[in-house]
């Protein structure tokens, strides 16, 4: 509450205003109906509005980092491409095979991209600019993110497709995976918060010592957390380097191959929206959610909201600079680091945390920082070194080719 | 009675009676999770938000999940499989025996009709929960853990590939 | 170390990004279709009917043959003969084929009637940007649409073209030094002298460069 008293200029809180304004003019009985669809719409507007400019930053970025250049026919420097894609895919023949199972066929896209619309209830975007402050809030994002998996299942089983089933699988595997290392990861934040509530954790973030943030991100727990965080996030919205279920020279497109035109343009644009709560998730855990990097004057009369998004395009910078990098992770490869190395290692950054909470605080932290880093570092060696291939490789011999 | 409860009442009833009645079985499976679904509306509209979140969390996305691989592993489809079995009128007797058993429970646990709190029942936060765990409850908590991972580690072991026993020489290849 | 492969990885593609919009020689892409790569001297795609001179009708180098016609692969070529006779180049009245339909729907472009043509009439063209929204007729190009001027050829093929209209000019010398020689070194026949003064002013025409 304090936080919010400072800084509190009006070009921050100009949402918040405006919505005050607005319910100011409706009638009583409609006032909660209409409180609730003044704060959705907005969310409704602007994160597929996000996904829209992400889907061309996607294409144009990843073209210049394989020095070529992304589309740029459309629109200045190609930048209306969005526009083109989604009238293509609403103009596209819904195909639905024949003997697939209908209703599950309809609706898997639709459960999907309501469980991802869903999440973004408690994730906070800016000063007071949340659209439910639950008690349990994290808890819900996790409990919502679950719903996807069902999503995945139906997809892949109702298409009566071997590729789909096949691509259904290995996406929940791999979904199931990665979701116990993403909550781990989660708890060190939720630890040092004291509470579940996204709101509550953004404004334990938001003071400053100095001019240094209170970012959970600037503790070796965190440092290691928001890493772990940042890999399970990945592997949830099945990006590469964990994109198996769907890559195309694997399984060709996996769980939704069947699946044309609006439906598979609902797909992505679920998968987008899941990678932008995740990241909005992370934000929010160990970034400082809307608050300002440092103390200075410049950097805190910057709206709030704008820091969100500013760091949310960060993250997005960052999963498609990972994505022209990296290639495919086997679906071995993929288990074996959920299960032996992200795990354990998520296991011990709880540990880590409740080590810091309870060293003394010296100056600097210097005590805390060697022995947290210590105590984390080793077993991280140690974990990676135990991931190596066992098999030598060995130089190829041809039997039979002169 | 309101609106809000008919609903999530009507639609956790039509889940699980959909569960019992169609002929699919992987239907039968998503119309319990339609069933599990309800249940956790009826559990955030008594206030209990943790329990809801964790119903959904554990039923929706992890036991639907896992009753639904074991039936797409295990069910042999052959030819539509009857709804009613032969035994109709013993499964009749024995579930009405066990409504009025729980209706007469739930009638006498309300019957003292003028002991009607005046005062709200006092709603617990997800801290008590986790004070109550790690201080009250925290043996019994423990307990489960050591039970859920004897449970892990069967699971393991029994779908370990018996070749890849560890104890057998690893093959230099 | 885990991670220090990903990090040099990362460090290669970020380079890659900035250095794209600095050097120029890292964009090889050709915004086609207003730049283009220049072709090789032995591209080829389909069929042309090369003429001499400025009309096209006139200056024809196929004689109807048919060769091409039979050795055709996959009998796309459909020649009908003229029943009236043209002069040629040389001089030599020849027939000219009043219909000569190449089908570029079934063309495989294997040059085989290019090979075999004795007269050097049909050669290959470059051009490849042929769209058309009628799938028959569109694609069945006539000897109007065929024909394209020796100009044209030694811009398209000019080590060819050359070599192609020296061969054609020897040839066409020694035809004129055959008739020469058949006209001159006949003496004192008055027949012969009639005819050799009536052969020698027919002009060597249609000889153009």
């Amino acid at each position: 509450m304090i936080v919010a008293a400072v800084n509190a200029g009006s070009v921050d809180q100009v949402f918040v205003l405006a919505k005050h304004a607005l319910l100011a003019r409706t009638p009583d009985a409609l006032q909660p109906l209409a409180s609730a669809i003044i704060s959705i719409i907005p969310l409704l507007v602007v994160f597929p509005s996000l996904f829209a400019i992400t889907t061309v930053l996607e294409r144009k970025g990843l073209g210049r980092m394989q020095n070529r250049l992304g589309p740029n026919r459309v629109g200045p420097f190609g930048l209306l491409q969005p526009a083109a894609d989604g009238i293509k895919a609403l103009i596209k023949e819904d195909v639905v095979p024949a003997a697939a199972d209908q209703l599950v066929h309809f609706f898997a896209p639709v459960i999907f991209v309501a469980a991802a619309f869903v999440a973004y209830a408690v994730l906070p975007i800016g000063r007071n600019m949340v659209l439910v402050n639950l008690n349990a809030g994290v808890l819900f994002f996790f409990a919502v993110g679950s719903v996807v998996e069902l999503s995945v299942f139906m997809a892949g089983w109702s298409s009566r497709s071997k590729y789909s089933l096949l691509g259904a699988m290995r996406a929940i595997a791999q979904m199931i995976s990665y979701e116990v290392p993403l909550v781990l990861a989660s708890v060190p934040a939720i630890m040092q918060a004291g509470s579940l509530s996204t709101v509550d954790i953004v404004n334990a973030q938001a003071g400053y010592t100095g001019i240094w943030p209170h970012w959970y991100l600037f503790t070796p727990w965190g440092i290691v957390g928001f890493g772990l965080f940042l890999i399970a996030a990945t592997a949830e919205s099945n990006r590469s380097p964990f994109d198996l279920p769907e890559g195309e020279s694997e399984i060709i497109a996996g769980y939704f191959i069947e699946y044309s035109g609006f439906k598979f343009a609902l797909f992505f644009l679920a998968e987008y929206l899941g990678m932008f709560a995740t990241s909005a998730l992370g934000i929010t855990l160990f970034l400082g959610g809307w608050s300002a990097p440092l103390g200075i004057s410049l950097f805190t009369v910057v709206p709030s909201y704008i820091w969100f998004f500013a760091k949310l395009l960060g993250f997005i910078c960052f999963f498609i600079w990972i994505r022209g990098t990296l290639p495919r992770l086997r679906m071995d490869q993929l288990m074996g680091f959920a299960w032996k190395f992200i795990l354990p290692m998520a296991l011990l950054n709880i540990f880590v945390t409740g080590l810091w909470r309870f060293l003394p605080a010296s100056p600097l932290n210097s005590i805390r920082w060697i022995v947290c880093a210590a105590v984390l570092a080793a077993p991280c060696v140690v974990l990676s070194m135990s991931l190596k291939q066992k098999k030598k490789l060995l130089i190829r011999t041809y039997h039979f080719a002169e | 009675m309101t609106a809000t409860f008919l609903i999530l009442a009507a639609i956790t009833v039509a889940g699980t009676a959909a569960a019992m009645g169609l002929r699919n079985a992987v239907h039968c499976v998503l119309a319990l999770t339609a069933g599990f679904a309800g249940l956790a509306g009826l559990y955030l509209y008594l206030g209990a938000q943790f329990v809801g979140f964790t119903q959904i969390m554990v039923y929706v996305g992890a036991v639907a999940i896992l009753a639904v691989f074991a039936v797409m592993m295990t069910h042999n489809p052959g030819e539509p499989e009857e709804i009613f079995s032969r035994f109709w009128v013993w499964g009749a007797v024995i579930a009405g025996a066990v409504f009025l058993t729980l209706a007469r429970a739930i009638r006498l646990a309300f019957a003292p009709a003028d002991a009607t709190p005046a005062t709200p029942a006092p709603s617990t936060t997800v801290q008590q929960i986790g004070d109550a765990l790690m201080h009250r409850y925290v043996l019994p908590l423990e307990i489960i853990g050591l039970l859920l991972t004897a449970a892990l580690i069967g699971a393991v072991i029994i779908a370990m590939d018996p070749k890849d026993d560890p104890t057998l020489e690893e093959d230099a290849e | 170390m885990i991670g220090t492969g990903i990090l040099k990885g990362l460090a290669e593609t970020a380079r890659n990004f900035f250095l794209s919009y600095v050097s120029k020689d890292r964009l090889t892409t050709v915004q086609y279709p207003e730049q283009r790569l220049p072709q090789i001297e032995a591209a080829r795609n389909f069929p042309f009917l090369v003429y001499d001179g400025a009309e096209w009708d006139a200056g024809m180098r196929c004689v109807a043959c048919q060769i091409c016609e039979k050795e055709c692969p996959p009998k796309c070529i459909f020649i009908e003969k003229s029943k009236d006779k043209k002069p040629d180049a040389v001089g030599k009245p020849q027939f000219y084929p009043a219909r000569f339909d190449i089908d570029i729907s079934v063309c495989m472009s294997c040059q085989i009637c290019v090979e075999v043509c004795p007269f050097d009439a049909i050669k290959m063209d470059v051009e490849f940007d042929l769209p058309t929204d009628d799938r028959f007729a569109g694609l069945m190009l006539d000897r109007h649409k065929l024909s394209k001027s020796n100009e044209y050829y030694h811009e398209i093929h000019p080590t060819e073209a050359t070599a192609v209209d020296t061969a054609l000019d020897a040839e066409r010398a020694k035809a004129a030094a055959a008739k020469a020689a058949a006209a001159a070194p006949k003496p004192a026949s008055p027949a012969a002298t009639a005819a050799s003064a009536a052969s020698t002013p027919k002009p060597t025409e249609g000889e153009s460069k």
